[in-house]
């Protein structure tokens, strides 16, 4: 097993903010390169803030804990913030993650991010169909 | 909270027999065999029943046996010592894909030593086919080592048909029966094995006790050169209470076997029956029939086997699992590659290996207990919200 910190065990075994919403402003996607693992982000932005963000997970401890962390980091943050998040202040938040499941860490910032830039998108075409 | 180890492929307790058996040669006994005075006699003698039992275990003579600390050992001894041996007659050695890394990984080196390797398929059980090992032979072979049965999924070669096949061609064959020795009837004169690796703590008995049978016909170098312990073969003072341990757990499982099977593939296949009612999506990896009687390897769909081997260490159910996030090398399993299993069922792959203190009443509790995180691992599958929209649409 490997060793993890109790804080990582405690987001593993009360995950936060798991699921999808359904009418999503932002989603964003990641799959782990390396061992093959998904993270599925979806984000709720009112005013420039993240409302409201959920997520789900198919990988290992470290990556359940990586994303419930990302979802509590995220959560009331503008969007501006939110992606200044980074995958080692993830880790960093979660006491540390054992050198071979660091790459899981990596997988949660990018979901979030994927899923921001996916809303500022979908704001820019709104933006120009607008004018 | 209950403890209940599922993992007895990797480690079990012994028998008590088998510690009570060892205990006096720390201490009373602690002379080495090699000695000429009166204090080598106890270990000695010893050591030479110990060998008997090994040897009666798989129908061999004693002299046919030579210990070594792990099933490891024994397939780099055979393997390397052979070709060592027999360097002049060939270049080429036939395996599988789904041999330990033991053997896996030695040919590896071999293969960049300039031998050829031909690693032969197995079918979607886990099965090598003979009639690719008879098409695989040329006159360069001069190794054929294919395991007598898979440690992760279970399967049991026809270990007889692909004997005879690298029989009537002259080639010598080793097997890997580190998995099965103790559970299955191994009769090394009726199969014609040149070499067979066995271990002893796969049957109750201590770890790093463990042995290599080389038939009589058969060469080999050693690769540990110094004394003369071991005919030779093997040289070291020998690790004499955990081969008198290994002795006993030999002698235990000959006798034993026919009950120790029943009773186990009874509770094994009665577990294998709840969990596949109860917890849905679940897949059996290997083969159906064909299979150690202890082994059970089971695909929870949707899931990942860390986060589920995490879920029910925290139930107190110990298990291991093929997921790449639970190896070290972040792989998963080649075995589960190698029967074509897809990476998202690979992922999900539990092994639970039964041993003596497992019994019919853990049966429920266990079910309960991967049924319910099966579910909750499953509701943050964005594998399982993708199937069941799938089911929704096609509805
Ligand atoms: S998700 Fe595979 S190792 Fe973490």
């Amino acid at each position: 097993m490997p060793e993890y910190s109790d804080k990582v065990m405690d987001h593993f075994s009360n995950p936060r903010n798991i699921g999808e919403i359904g009418e999503a402003d932002g989603m964003g996607e990641v799959g782990n390169p390396v061992c093959g693992d998904m993270m599925k982000f979806t984000i709720k932005v009112k005013d420039n803030r993240i409302e409201d963000v959920k997520y789900l997970t198919f990988g290992c401890g470290a990556a359940i804990a990586v994303s419930s962390m990302v979802s509590e980091m995220a959560k009331g943050k503008t969007l501006e913030e939110a992606l200044k998040i980074t995958n080692k202040q993830v880790a960093e938040e979660l006491d540390g993650l054992p050198g071979n499941k660091l790459h899981c860490s990596n997988l949660g910032a990018d979901a979030l991010h994927k899923a921001i830039e996916d809303y500022m998108e979908k704001q820019g075409v709104k933006g120009e169909n607008a004018s | 909270m209950k403890k209940i180890s599922l993992d007895n492929q990797a480690a079990s307790p012994l028998e008590p027999a088998v510690l009570e058996a060892m205990l006096p040669f720390f201490t009373e006994h602690y002379g080495n065999p090699s000695s000429g005075h009166e204090l080598g006699n106890a270990p000695r003698k010893a050591l030479e029943g110990a060998r008997a039992s090994v040897a009666g275990l798989i129908n061999a003579e004693p002299r046919e046996i030579i210990f070594t600390a792990s099933a490891s050992e024994s397939n780099n001894l055979a393997i390397k010592g052979l070709l060592a041996a027999n360097r002049s007659k060939g270049n080429h050695i036939i395996s599988s894909s789904v041999e330990h890394f033991s053997v896996l990984n030695q040919l590896k080196t071999l293969e960049k030593e300039g031998f050829a390797v031909t690693l032969l398929p197995v079918d979607q059980y886990g099965l090598v086919n003979p009639v690719q090992l008879e098409q695989a032979i040329t006159d360069k072979t001069i190794l054929v080592s294919i395991q007598a049965a898979n440690p992760e999924i279970g399967t049991i070669q026809p270990l007889d048909d692909l004997v005879k096949v690298a029989e009537s061609k002259g080639v010598p064959f080793h097997t890997d029966a580190a998995a099965a020795a103790g559970w299955i009837e191994i009769d090394v004169k009726k199969t014609g094995v040149a070499l067979l690796s066995l271990a002893g703590d796969q049957f109750y008995g201590p770890k790093g006790s463990a042995a290599l049978y080389i038939s009589q016909k058969t060469r080999i170098r050693p690769l540990i050169e110094g004394g003369i312990q071991e005919r030779g073969l093997r040289a070291g003072t020998e690790n004499v209470p955990a081969l008198v341990g290994l002795g006993v757990a030999a002698k235990l499982a000959s006798e034993t076997m026919a009950q120790r099977v029943k009773a186990i593939t009874l509770l094994r296949d009665q577990l294998k029956e709840r969990l596949l009612e109860n917890v849905p999506h679940l897949h059996l990896n290997g083969h159906p029939k064909q299979r150690l009687p202890h082994n059970l390897n089971l695909s929870v769909q949707f899931v990942e086997g860390e986060a589920l081997l995490l879920r029910m260490n925290m139930a107190g159910i110990y298990v291991s699992s093929g997921s790449s996030c639970t190896s070290q090398a972040l792989k998963s399993s080649h075995v589960l590659a190698a029967i074509g299993l897809p990476p998202e069922l690979a992922q999900g792959s539990l092994l639970l290996s039964l041993g003596r203190q497992n019994n019919a009443e853990e049966v429920p509790y266990i079910t309960e207990q991967l049924a319910a995180v099966a579910d909750l691992l499953r509701r943050m599958s964005p594998l399982y919200h993708q199937y069941l929209k799938e089911v929704q649409n096609n509805a």
